[in-house]
């Protein structure tokens, strides 16, 4: 991908569009579809640094969104009564601190291993959050979890109004693609793109491989801190249902449909994903929706195993899909 | 060409957005429905399901001269999901009546969420967490069905007084809905003078109950079992393998079809199980047998007999098309006319009159039954009194039950 690639006629049209769409659009839209599509799309960007990019694929990046979610209702305000009620800024700020820490953790602990050791120590994480949360009443309130977090009024702005709340992740998606575009293509992400295909080369070079993994590590955490914090604002509540194992396998089905090969997937499959999963049930009876789901997450990756965006380059890039072939 | 190729797909999305969005015209209403179509409960709700359909059959589709829509949603019993599911019925589908959900947790977050939508109406389906109607109610939010507290009336009082049991432990599931009943139950109980030795709570789905059953003391009277479904079924057989013998006393979901079921030994020690709720299947009135024939008329594939998931949503869409039948169908200004229609209406359903508290809760009668053993053989609930009318303070005093506490594990005091 050239540099230019980012003010080209596309990505200006789909700039507009996506301004523009509240225009166009109901809440339901808005906020349902629009600003979920952009927090799944900013979660899973986190995978598709670590998958694609690094080739470590964590089912843990719901529980990193989660502590940050969960961060917010402890340390800010819940209708439970829980809260501790600090300011704004700073529960932001701690909350996005913790998530990263225990992302980064997850980072250390899990790059000892490879392939499937990786998805079996992440899931082995995310699984135990999810029972941990939901026993454990004294921190996390238990099976109930906690609700009334409420988006802030910013600068005047009520997010939640579901325009503001919508430009707020659209925002924080834009940013996080661009930074995530940006990243790939630096010193740091040229490395790790080295140490995926070939790690022991890569320490002979003197890189050393195991800081490489974990910073992709922490990197991918503050984005599932975003994506969890925008989360709890968007739902007005978290309890251990949001975090898990079905949420941690649904980031990875959105980076996969997506395709791991390019920051752009995460988004990509976030919108398909987001919109099977509201709208299946019109589509059929209602007992066989999730076949619906679950067929034309098959149809996608069996006839094109990197992803939409993989299909998007052989239709509309004949030549170039081989030169960014699949990372796995 | 790559240009004009992307644009056009940008105009077909915005031709669908436009497309998606269905006005409603005046001839008709639109309700929504929700129910755990999948997960855990999917069959419970699919049960659910089953009371709309046999309502809508009732009044033909139809009511208060307008077609009726039914646009219906799943959820999986996770808050997230229902409040997923609602805001699509409201916010894209437009809807003006909501009926459902389904599970307790649920409950209380659609409750929450109808304070931020005044312009449609709630009818609960049958989730029956005690704070959705309880404590900081939604205007907007009606409850034709009891709660799980409601539903334990009377066994309380049945087992201190007629069983004589005084010392005993409970188990159920940690969450809000056995913790209502725990509170139901426990607060005749220990009115009366009963003491509880423990509480034991497991997790949904817990599977190996030996720790439990060897921390059960042994001068205790009974055992209080709040489990529900498998749950419960796993419990029993494993405190029956241990040799355990004391007599048990059964949630509203404890004692179905898995556990009447039983052969052998565990047979003859079941019998003699009280348990409560909204609905028993035995109960030889005429307009209860007749609504159970009208569902097996209707849904062969069904269960043996209705459970008390179909009844619910049965009674709580039979109430919406009631009072829009006593509006002929009016919901302008808010939907006020419609929503004092509901606020006053006496609900005759298949298991007595329901009317609502100033909470908009259901005040309903409650069946005490015990497991009995028919002339050939089989085990069923037997009717054994019903309580009229119980309001959703047990029809005590509310300052006392308010006192009480939220729902808790270890609530209430019981000392």
């Amino acid at each position: 991908m050239k540099r230019t690639d980012l003010i080209s006629p596309a990505v200006i049209i789909t700039a507009l569009l996506l301004a523009a769409f509240p225009l166009l659009a109901n809440a339901f839209w808005l906020v349902q579809i629009g600003a979920q599509t952009f927090i799944y799309g900013i979660i899973a960007l986190g995978l598709i640094l670590l998958a694609g990019y690094g080739g470590m694929v964590s089912l843990a990046q719901m529980s990193v969104a989660g502590l940050a979610g969960y961060s917010m209702a402890i340390f800010g305000l819940n209708s439970a009564g829980l809260g501790l009620g600090w300011p704004l800024p700073v529960v932001i700020i701690t909350a996005i601190i913790l998530a990263t820490i225990f992302g980064t953790l997850i980072g250390v602990l899990s790059v000892r291993t490879e392939g499937i050791y990786t998805i079996m120590i992440t899931l082995a994480v995310a699984t135990g959050f999810f029972y941990f949360t939901r026993q454990n009443y004294a921190i996390f309130n238990g099976f109930t979890g906690f609700a009334g977090i409420k988006a802030p009024v910013i600068g005047g702005y009520d997010l939640r109004n579901p325009v503001w709340f919508y430009y707020l992740c659209l925002i924080f998606a834009a940013f996080s693609y661009l930074a995530i575009t940006h990243l790939v293509r630096s010193t740091f992400g040229v490395a790790l793109q080295g140490v995926r295909d070939n790690a022991r080369r890569m320490e002979a070079l003197g890189f050393h491989v195991k800081a490489h993994r974990i910073t992709a590590y922490a990197i991918a955490s503050v984005l599932a801190a975003i994506g969890g914090i925008l989360t709890v604002w968007m739902n007005d509540r978290i309890d251990p249902s949001s975090i898990g194992v079905g949420p941690a396998i649904d980031i990875l089905i959105i980076a996969v449909i997506g395709g791991l090969g390019h920051p752009v997937g995460a988004f990509i499959g976030a919108l398909i994903f987001t919109l099977v999963d509201n709208f299946a049930i019109d589509l059929i009876d209602r007992e066989r929706f999730n076949t619906v789901i679950g067929a034309v997450f098959l149809f996608i990756v069996l006839f094109s195993p990197d992803g939409v965006i993989g299909w998007w380059r052989r239709l509309f890039k004949p030549g170039s899909s081989s030169a960014r072939a699949s990372s796995q | 060409m790559k240009l004009s190729r992307r644009s056009l797909i940008g105009l077909a999305v915005v031709g669908g957005l436009l497309s998606s969005t269905v006005l409603a015209s005046a001839e008709t209403i639109k309700i929504g429905t929700i129910a755990t179509l999948e997960g855990a409960f999917a069959v419970l709700g699919k049960e659910g399901m089953r009371g709309v359909d046999m309502a809508l059959k009732k009044w033909g589709n139809k009511a208060g001269g307008k077609d009726l829509v039914i646009i219906r949603s799943s959820s999986d019993t996770s808050p997230d999901s229902a409040i997923r599911a609602v805001k699509k019925l409201v916010e894209q589908d437009g809807v003006d009546i909501v009926v459902g959900p389904l599970s307790g947790s649920e409950g209380l977050a659609i409750k929450e969420y109808a304070k931020t939508k005044p312009g449609v109406t709630f009818i609960n389906g049958l989730s029956a967490a005690q704070d959705t109607t309880l404590r900081d109610p939604a205007p907007n939010f009606f409850r034709f069905t009891g709660d799980g507290a409601q539903w334990m009336a009377g066994l309380g009082e049945y087992v201190y007084k007629v069983k004589g049991y005084r010392n005993i432990v409970t188990i159920g599931e940690d969450y809000s809905f056995p913790y209502t009943m725990a509170l139901g139950f426990l607060n005749d109980f220990c009115n009366l003078g009963g003491k509880v030795a423990n509480r034991f709570w497991v997790p949904i789905g817990n599977k190996d109950y030996s720790t439990i059953v060897a921390s059960i003391p042994d001068d205790i009277d009974a055992i209080w079992v709040g489990l529900g479904g498998a749950d419960a079924v796993n419990f029993l057989s494993q405190y029956e393998q241990a040799g355990g013998d004391k007599p048990l006393i059964g949630g509203t979901i404890t004692v179905d079809q898995s556990v009447l079921g039983s052969k052998g030994r565990r047979k003859s020690y079941v019998v003699g199980t009280p348990s409560a709720g909204p609905i028993a299947d035995s109960w030889d009135n005429p307009v209860w047998q007749a609504w159970k024939a009208d569902y097996k008329a209707q849904f062969p594939d069904g269960f043996p007999t209705p459970s008390l998931f179909a009844h619910g949503y049965f009674i709580s869409m039979s109430a919406a098309l009631t009072a829009l039948d006593k509006v002929k169908g009016d919901l302008s200004d808010g939907h006020a006319k419609y929503r004092a229609a509901l606020t006053n209406l006496v609900l005759d359903t298949p298991t007595g009159k329901v009317s609502l508290d100033e909470n908009r809760q259901g005040i309903t009668d409650i069946f005490l039954t015990e497991v009995t053993e028919a002339k050939d053989g089989t085990l069923y609930n037997k009717v054994i009194k019903i309580i009229p009318q119980v309001n959703q303070v047990m029809n005590g005093d509310r300052a006392k039950f308010l006192a009480l506490g939220r729902v808790g594990r270890n609530v209430p005091a019981c000392k």
